[in-house]
Parts: C-alpha cells; sequence; structure tokens
C-alpha cells in the first residue's frame, strides 16, 4: 500500500474521495434533515440528460452535466415550492425524463459510447488534476454558505414556519440547499459514480446524526465518517484489485450494521 | 377600573380559501394582559385567523393592527408557539439552540428564558430525547425569547398528556402575569380556570368575557360541557 501512494493517480484518488466525502457529509446532513433524500437521488439521475448533452454538443462534461443539474434542481425547487403534495410524481419524472434524454443523446452522438457503468460507479483511479480543482472549490463555496448562513440554514431546515416568521427568506435557503446538492452530486458522479454518492449521502449520515447533538457537528462526524469508508474501500480496492465504488460501500454498509448492532445492544 | 393598553384591533376582517369563506366579519380587541381563548369546531377557522395574526396569510378584506412602535412587527411582537412540537425528533440540536433559533444569539438571553420555563437545565440536551411537555416548554422559550407582547398558542396540549397539559397551563398563568396570552384551545376545562375571555369562532367570532359565565355557573359547581358549549357556540 506504501509504495501505492508514490503514484500521482492514487494520490489524486486519496484527495478526491476524503473532498467528496465531505462535502457529502455536509451537504447529505442537510438532504437529510430536509428529507430530501429521494429529491437528490432524481437530480442525479436527471444529471444524466446533461452529460448526453455535453457529448452531443461538445461542450466540456462538468459544465454540461452542472447546468442540467442545476436547472433539474430549480425545477424541483419550484415544484416542491409550489405543489408539495405531488413532488413524489415530479422526482419520478426528472428522474426517468432526464435519463432518457442522456440516452437518446448518447445514442445521436457519432462515434462516442460512454459506459453506462463508469457513471453509476464512477472511477475514483481516473481523477484528473482539474476534477481535484473542481472539488476543491465547491468544497470552499460550501464552507462559504456555511459559515455566511448557517443559523438561517439551521432555522429552515428544523422549522420553516417559524424561520418563514423570523422574516428568514425560506424560499432563497430552499433553493439554495437543492442546487448546492445538485452541483455535489454531480461532481461526485463522475469521480466516485452515481450509486456511491447516493451511499454516501445516507449511510455516514444516519451514523453522523445518531453521534451529534448538533447540526454542525453532524455535517463534520458524517464526513470524517465517510472518509474513513472510502479510505478503507480503496484500500480494498487496490489490495484485491476490485471495483473502487462497490468496496467503499460495502465497507460503509457493514459498519452501518455493526454501529446498529451496538447501538442497539446499549 | 383603569382600562388596560390596547395591543391588537382586528376589525371587519373576512378570509376565504379559493371561494369558500372560512372567516367573515371577525372584530376582536385583544389588552395588556387578556387571557384569551380561541373555541370553535374544527374547520371553524381558528387556526386561519391563527395564521393571519401571524401575518402568514392575508385576508381580503378587512384590517388587523397592532399597536407598537417598532416595524418588525409579526417577529417581534407576537411569541408563536405551533402545534405540533413532534416534528424532527431525530434533528441532532440541543434544547438553546431551538430557544435562540431565528434570531441573534444570546446565551444569557436563552438561559433566562429556559429558566422562565423551568427547563433550565436541559439547555444542552438534544430536543428528541425530551417528553412532549418538556418540548412544548421549549417552544414556549423560543417565542418568549423574542420579548413579546403577545404570546399566541395554537392547540399547546395537543400531543402532551394529562398532566403535562395541566402543568402548561400553570406555567402560562404565571406568564400572564407580565405577558398577554392568546390560546387556541379544545379544553373546556381551560377556559373555566385559566382564560380572562373567550372567543368563539365559527366563520363568526361570539366574544364572551368570563364573567358572564362564572355569574351562570357559580364557583365549584359542575359545569356541564354541554351546556356550556351551546352557551359558548350557538349564542348568537
Amino acid at each position: 500500500m506504501i509504495e501505492a501512494l508514490s503514484y500521482e493517480f492514487m494520490q489524486n484518488a486519496l484527495i478526491a474521495g476524503v473532498l467528496v466525502s465531505f462535502i457529502a457529509g455536509i451537504m447529505g446532513s442537510l438532504i437529510v434533515v430536509n428529507r430530501m433524500v429521494f429529491l437528490a437521488g432524481g437530480i442525479a439521475h436527471a444529471a444524466y440528460g446533461g452529460i448526453g448533452i455535453a457529448l452531443f454538443t461538445g461542450i466540456p462534461i462538468f459544465l454540461g452535466t452542472s447546468l442540467f443539474a442545476v436547472i433539474a434542481a430549480l425545477f424541483m425547487a419550484v415544484v416542491t415550492l409550489k405543489q408539495k403534495e405531488n413532488i413524489d410524481i415530479f422526482v419520478g419524472l426528472i428522474w426517468a425524463v432526464g435519463m432518457a434524454i442522456g440516452i437518446i443523446f448518447v445514442d445521436l452522438t457519432p462515434g462516442y459510447n460512454v459506459d453506462l457503468m463508469s457513471y453509476l460507479f464512477g472511477s475514483i483511479l481516473a481523477v484528473s488534476k482539474d476534477d481535484l480543482l473542481f472539488m476543491g472549490a465547491l468544497f470552499c463555496v460550501i464552507l462559504l454558505v456555511l459559515s455566511l448562513w448557517y443559523r438561517q440554514l439551521l432555522a429552515v431546515s428544523y422549522d420553516s414556519e417559524y424561520a418563514a416568521l423570523s422574516g428568514i427568506n425560506i424560499k432563497f435557503f430552499y433553493t439554495l440547499i437543492l442546487v448546492l446538492s445538485a452541483l455535489s452530486v454531480v461532481i461526485a458522479i463522475k469521480v466516485v459514480g452515481l450509486i456511491l454518492v447516493i451511499a454516501l449521502l445516507t449511510i455516514p449520515i444516519y451514523m453522523g446524526q445518531n453521534l451529534s447533538s448538533s447540526l454542525l457537528s453532524m455535517m463534520f462526524i458524517s464526513g470524517f465518517i465517510a472518509s474513513v469508508f472510502t479510505l478503507v474501500g480503496l484500500w480494498f480496492s487496490y489490495t484485491f484489485d476490485l471495483t473502487s465504488g462497490a468496496c467503499i460501500i460495502l465497507v460503509a454498509a457493514s459498519s452501518l450494521i455493526l454501529f446498529i448492532f451496538i447501538k442497539g445492544i446499549k | 377600573m383603569l382600562k388596560n393598553k390596547l395591543l391588537l384591533h382586528i376589525s371587519d376582517l373576512s378570509f376565504a380559501y379559493e371561494k369558500e369563506p372560512v372567516l367573515s366579519d371577525i372584530n376582536l380587541d385583544v389588552y395588556e394582559k387578556d387571557f384569551l381563548v380561541f373555541i370553535g369546531p374544527n374547520g371553524g377557522g381558528k387556526s386561519t385567523l391563527v395564521k393571519l395574526i401571524l401575518g402568514l396569510l392575508s385576508a381580503q378584506s378587512g384590517s388587523i393592527e397592532i399597536f407598537d412602535a417598532s416595524k418588525n412587527i409579526h417577529s417581534k411582537y407576537i411569541g408563536y408557539v405551533p402545534q405540533n412540537t413532534n416534528i424532527n425528533l431525530n434533528f441532532p440540536i440541543k434544547a438553546i439552540d431551538v430557544v435562540m433559533m431565528g434570531a441573534k444569539e444570546d446565551k444569557a438571553t436563552a438561559l433566562d428564558v429556559l429558566k422562565q420555563v423551568g427547563m433550565e437545565n436541559a439547555a444542552n440536551t438534544k430536543i428528541g430525547l425530551l417528553s412532549g411537555g418538556q418540548r412544548q416548554r421549549i417552544m414556549i422559550a423560543r417565542a418568549l425569547y423574542i420579548k413579546p407582547k403577545i404570546l399566541l398558542l395554537d392547540e399547546p396540549t395537543s400531543s402532551i398528556d394529562a398532566d403535562g397539559q395541566k402543568q402548561i397551563y400553570e406555567l402560562l398563568k404565571k406568564l400572564n402575569a407580565e405577558i398577554t396570552i392568546i390560546v387556541v384551545s379544545h379544553d373546556l376545562s381551560v377556559i373555566m380556570q385559566y382564560a380572562t375571555k373567550v372567543a368563539h369562532i365559527n366563520k363568526k367570532l361570539t366574544f364572551h368575557t368570563l364573567q358572564s359565565f362564572k355569574q351562570k355557573f357559580p364557583k365549584g359547581e359542575h359545569v356541564c360541557e354541554v351546556e356550556l358549549l351551546e352557551m359558548l357556540g350557538r349564542v348568537k
């Protein structure tokens, strides 16, 4: 393992893993306490439409996917604020339509067939310096948003009616959470894949929630737990030559079972 | 007797969802140190009136005037305690952070209002670990934190047990020495024991002072709830 660390691709993979883990820990906490896991899943799948369009038109994949996912997030923000009772239906809609658009555009793109598996499980060992820059930038934006508006985000997440009475613009903060979630999911898709994003947005968050007494500590404890899963999963992946994303998820899932077992006995 | 200061003046207020009228021609004056109870059937418009007073809804006609110098009326003038406190029980948040929610952080004031509701020892307890009654006290502390003139509670005891309910009303009675209280309640014994004024709301508002009750039902005598309801509801 030690000699593996001298390879640049391995260093990049470790940095990317930790960055994505903390992004997932912070945004995942907001997504879970706002009960938006399904919504985030829908946006993640819809983002595939952006991948197809980006391939077809030749614009950079990150840009195309981000734009598409942000549009999907804004659409869902409008739906949630106007038609809360139909939110499930619209999540299903963007989920399916986004993927369909992606597949059609990939079909129409001559001579190039994107591998759906790499979209589902990503390829953390192929992370480039550019990818790291994008991830680092998003991480900084998220930290900035937290330092500016943590109290508002907390109030909106805990009790949005009371937050509105306190003069907080709940529509703005709700939309902000969705757009940042969309960007986080997009950045993570190319690196660790869609399935792993969903796993990272739920398993460490559940454990973090149990171990925290504030939303802020939940965010960073979840991020730390996710990092441990990612690093241990990568070690398994490297040592036994297995798919990295799947290793990380299984490490996370077994830890969760152990966690519930220990918590249950107490 | 010197009349208390007028705090809230509602005149000819009407509200409809779509075309369905919910409240019509509501007139109401609330004075300092009132303990006013809103009573009435489900769907009669009690919660709608609460939302109108809070400014969460706007009426089609009529007006709600609040007598205060500060402009930010709805957040500073009225402290609101919502009906359901069993939401988000897994949310990782300490009681004191719930109290300071949405307002400027000031731990000394927060501890002070927690003391007023008898929950100063629970300041650092996770909200989900408290009982329903304790959580309701935290919500009352949160409403008091902004130093309101009026405390407005929407069925504050609907999700807690009988003992807890009594304690909540004893607390409100204590607070009433300093602050005006408006509470939505279904509980008739509350009216008899704690209220100074009663407003029955069923699309229209019928106003009673407690004197009229107490003349009809001298102290100690058992009150027939049907009779009481009839008096509250059917009197035009």
